[in-house]
């Protein structure tokens, strides 16, 4: 059960948007016994350690420069794992208007398919945001119901 | 030909119909420009909707006139009927239902189907104080349009919206409310 953290930064290298969360799949390792002292996990709950937890919008924030280099050479949205960082992967998304999907997830989690499914679906979201009248760009996003559906997507794809 | 059918023939030969995210965000950013011109004065801004619808309704009733031929009505139920049937269905393709008479028979609630084609995508910003859910009605424009249009065939109504899903509410509810039937007068100083 792999652990992520997904932040979106606006034009100006600004947080919009954060979470951290947990895959809900492989639920199988649940059943098994944990060591005692340990609580069992909660399904969708991130457990990063708390060292590796407080760093990681600065991990997602130095990935930036990786984004902007690898924004002129690729002519995809989807940039695909553009980092690690003691075993921390980094996949970026950036779209047409220059906000940046940033995920940061441990382990090799060999998923580069959902994880470009997931970015898209978030796209789609966001331009809906987007056409929101009162929502102006670079606005941080606290309409509880995008946040439902960010987490819906992240059940759904990861 | 029933009113229902004679609406979806003019809707489906006789108008123009453009793009509906353009309709909607072109209506969505005049509402979010008022708020920002009347500094979040929420009730002014509703002013300037129904003034804006107002003089809409002014102007769209002699297009819809002439679009549907419709005769006078004998009753205010079928002047109600007529606006949902026709009036909505050609200019926005929506057909309001109509209940709630009160007693006298003088006023209504139109209760608009969702999706509502102005409040697509939009979601009332969330504030600590909740002001713009507690006083903004962001349709209002159309309570100016009918109120317009209704005095153009001399009804006086007064039109307000009672309940709004944007702000939470179960449904989206109108009250169309007739005051007095005007005569007609002829302008002073022409007899």
């Amino acid at each position: 059960m792999s652990s992520y953290y997904l932040a979106i930064i606006g034009t100006r290298d600004n947080p919009i948007y954060e979470l951290e969360f947990a895959s809900f799949k492989n639920t199988t390792i649940l059943s098994s016994p944990s060591t005692p002292n340990t609580p069992p996990p909660i399904p969708g709950k991130a457990r990063f350690a708390p060292n590796v937890k407080e760093l990681l919008p600065f991990i997602a924030n130095s990935s930036l420069d990786l984004i902007e280099d690898a924004q002129f050479t690729s002519n995809q949205l989807n940039l695909g794992k553009i980092d690690t960082f003691y075993g921390i992967s980094i996949n970026a998304f950036i779209t047409p208007g220059n906000i940046k999907f940033v995920l940061c997830y441990d382990g090799n989690v060999k998923e580069e398919n959902s994880i470009r499914s997931f970015f898209n679906e978030i796209n789609e979201l966001y331009v809906k945001t987007l056409l929101n009248p009162f929502y102006a760009v670079n606005d941080a996003i606290i309409s509880p119901e995008f946040d439902l559906k960010v987490k819906q997507l992240a059940r759904k794809y990861l | 030909m029933s009113r229902k059918a004679v609406g979806d023939d003019i809707w489906k030969n006789n108008v123009e119909k453009i793009n509906s995210e353009l309709f909607t965000l072109t209506y969505g950013s005049v509402v979010a420009q008022l708020c920002r011109d009347f500094n979040n004065n929420y009730h002014e801004v509703n002013n300037q909707l129904d003034k804006m619808g107002y003089n809409i309704g002014l102007r769209l009733i002699e297009e819809f006139l002439a679009k549907t031929g419709v005769r006078r009505c004998q009753t205010f139920k079928e002047t109600s009927e007529v606006i949902s049937k026709l009036g909505f269905k050609i200019f926005l393709n929506i057909q309001p239902t109509i209940e709630n008479w009160s007693a006298d028979g003088k006023s209504c609630s139109l209760i608009l189907p969702e999706p509502n084609p102005l409040t697509e995508f939009v979601e009332l910003p969330i504030t600590a104080d909740d002001k713009i859910a507690k006083e903004l009605w962001y349709s209002q424009i159309l309570c100016g349009v009918l109120r317009g249009a209704l005095q153009m065939v001399q009804l006086d109504c007064d039109v307000q919206f009672v309940k709004d899903v944007l702000r939470g509410d179960d449904r989206t509810e109108l009250r169309l409310k007739l005051n007095k039937i005007l005569k007609d007068e002829v302008p002073a100083g022409e007899d």
